[in-house]
């Protein structure tokens, strides 16, 4: 299964750079064509995984997504680049994220996250999520998809899985190149904790993955989000915008004090708690909290999802 | 609710042996949300092996019967089989045999026409991936697209497109083919390739269902016709069946229009019509030359006499009211 995908997407890509008709049309017959039509198909088509691999080529190799994570991965050499031109003084009273990166390029994943955080990281995976199955519709693909037969409950499996795929890839984007921003900008040392303590280099790194992956499961609420949304409309760009509001929504009721009673219950409010990660010793319950809310979030829509598509009329 | 089933376990025993018939519907209705009926109490009867024409204006119902076919929308009462199958629970089992044609071609803009093809069959998961590339191979030169399979989708001509998706349908042998309208968008030569394509898949064992709005472009592949008007089946059966039951008619030309109705009437004819130039009657069991015959016997001025077979275009027409019109 593994040398067949293997040699599957390295062919997608080939197609992908618009090499002339001619030199396609060349390889279209394979030496083996003696070999029988219908044996069994390996247990990894049972399981989506062939799909899988077709629909994260599908995402990844979309310009707009590529754009996507692009933008994501320069923000964090922007944001570098800035504090390293601006020559902060320690006591100019600015937030304390810009003394802490200037003090420890580490810090920079910190504060990249924090600045994608609010808008631009929930777009992208709206973007992503939001057009797994409207985009579909929208250009008349799935009903072929379902006819294949791909299969409902799968085709939305697999739909979902890309989207959290797609958002590993962001967050990782991100704190890969901030990472080496900071390395080659700033001076790097022992991790001064928000608690106060020191922690070795190395500690310090394990405490930003750990950041780096409490926020991913965070934003991958809205990959649940916007697949249910996507399984509403049969037009991509409705759905990507309703995915992408949501989260605003959800912060600015996060930010009236007056409604504090459901702040609890909205995800966006816990998406910030990744800073109980940065103390000595770590500060579980909040972190516990969010993971939790978002996995009800998930659950709650990802069954809305399942209930809507499975019942659909196809009709576009 | 009824297409929530595929959580259910797949259907593992072997189709019950098939009635003979590659599709059977039972009563399917549907009904939209808006109250609008697009298919009403539709009684199918495929039968396997056969080029069946499921024919009708546009707005007929075609469409919509199609997709209930496929499991794409739910009926609102009535059932179905697909090559013995009850649908749609047995979709796993039944739809990887039937390749399918559904309201023109879709396909990503921005792969070429082989990715897309990739695509297609990465998401079924009973085909081997090992002889993906083979059947792609195959499935492009039998539809006449090998030299532009590198090119991108958005590129492609109408035509193009619409080859591209019988392609898809053909990725794997099939013992049923739907196919919605597959001539949209060809020109004349191409057209023509498609009923040659047709005849050969039909060749080989697979039950073609195809339907049209235009009867004259399939009426030589197939042998069987249904024909649709606004929702309701109003034909059915074997082409040569249908063509029985169309009256043969007997038209004179003469200017004694008068005399010739009564000579006509006179010999038990039925369905006596005419005009200032032309008396015509359905011709039944008689021998044309005794028309003649007696028509000259009694001094009728005959300038011209045939027998008119009426084609099934005509027939098609009549039945379906207008023809090219949309049906509510």
């Amino acid at each position: 299964m593994s040398t067949a995908d293997t040699s599957h997407s390295t062919a997608e890509v080939d197609r992908e750079t618009d090499r002339p008709a001619i030199a396609e049309a060349a390889e279209v017959p394979p030496p083996e064509a003696a070999r029988p039509v219908m044996t069994a198909a390996p247990a990894g088509s049972a399981l989506g995984l062939r799909l899988f691999g077709s629909e994260l080529g599908l995402v990844f190799r979309r310009r707009r997504n590529q754009a996507l994570l692009t933008l994501l991965g320069a923000v964090p050499v922007m944001v570098g680049i800035a504090l390293k031109l601006s020559t902060p003084r320690p006591d100019d009273g600015g937030p304390r994220l810009v003394s802490q990166v200037t003090g420890n390029g580490v810090f920079l994943t910190v504060g990249a996250l924090f600045f994608v955080l609010p808008l631009i990281l929930p777009l992208a995976i709206s973007v992503v999520s939001g057009d797994s199955i409207a985009g579909e519709a929208g250009i008349g693909t799935l009903r072929y998809l379902l006819a294949v037969p791909a299969g409902r409950t799968r085709l939305l499996l697999v739909k979902y899985a890309v989207s959290v795929t797609f958002c590993v890839a962001a967050v990782t984007t991100l704190t890969a190149t901030a990472l080496v921003t900071g390395l080659l900008l700033f001076p790097v040392g022992p991790v001064t904790l928000l608690s106060g303590s020191t922690v070795s280099l190395g500690a310090g790194m394990v405490r930003l993955l750990l950041v780096a992956a409490y926020i991913a499961a965070g934003v991958a609420t809205l990959a649940a989000i916007g697949l249910a949304v996507s399984t509403v409309t049969d037009s991509p760009i409705a759905a990507i915008t309703t995915t992408a509001v949501l989260p605003v929504f959800s912060q600015v009721i996060d930010a009236v004090p007056q409604l504090r009673a459901v702040h609890p219950y909205l995800f966006t409010h816990w998406w910030y708690s990744y800073d109980d990660l940065l103390r000595a010793p770590i500060v579980t319950d909040h972190l516990t909290r969010g993971l939790l809310t978002f996995l009800a979030y998930t659950l709650v829509f990802g069954s809305l999802a399942w209930a809507r598509f499975t019942s659909k009329d196809v009709t576009c | 609710m009824t297409t929530a089933t595929e959580a259910g376990a797949p259907v593992v025993a072997p189709p019950p042996p098939a009635d003979g018939h590659a599709i059977a519907t039972h009563g399917l209705t549907k009904r939209f949300r808006g109250g609008q009926v697009a298919v009403a109490d539709l009684d199918l009867a495929v039968p396997q092996g056969s080029v069946f024409g499921f024919l009708g204006p546009n707005g007929s119902g075609k469409t919509t019967t199609i997709r209930m076919l496929l499991g794409l929308i739910s009926p609102t009462s009535g059932s179905h089989t697909l090559l013995g199958v009850p649908m749609p629970d047995g979709w796993a089992t039944a739809l990887p045999k039937v390749g399918s044609l559904i309201e023109g071609p879709a396909f990503h803009p921005h792969l070429s026409g082989e990715a897309n093809l990739r695509r297609c069959d990465a998401a079924d998961r009973t085909a081997d991936p090992r002889t993906s590339r083979r059947r792609i191979g195959d499935a492009l030169e039998r539809v006449g697209l090998t030299a532009a399979a590198g090119k991108r989708y958005k590129a492609y001509s109408l035509g193009m497109k619409q080859r591209l998706g019988i392609a898809a349908s053909l990725l794997r042998h099939r013992e049923l083919l739907i196919l919605d309208e597959p001539t949209n968008g060809l020109d004349p030569q191409g057209t023509r390739e498609v009923r040659t394509l047709i005849r050969e898949i039909a060749a080989d064992g697979t039950t073609v269902f195809v339907s049209s709005h235009l009867l004259a472009e399939i009426e030589q592949v197939c042998t069987h016709v249904a024909v649709m008007r606004t929702g309701r089946l109003v034909a059915q059966g074997s082409l040569d069946d249908l063509r029985a039951g169309t009256g043969v008619r007997i038209r004179v030309d003469t200017p004694d229009t008068g005399a010739a109705r009564g000579v006509l009437t006179g010999l038990g004819l039925t369905d006596v019509r005419g005009s200032d130039d032309e008396v015509s009657a359905e011709l039944g069991g008689l021998p044309p030359e005794r028309a003649c015959a007696e028509l000259v016997g009694v001094g009728v001025a005959v300038r011209g006499l045939a027998v008119v077979r009426p084609s099934l275009e005509d027939m098609f027409v009549e039945l379906t009211g207008e023809g090219f019109d949309v049906d509510g």
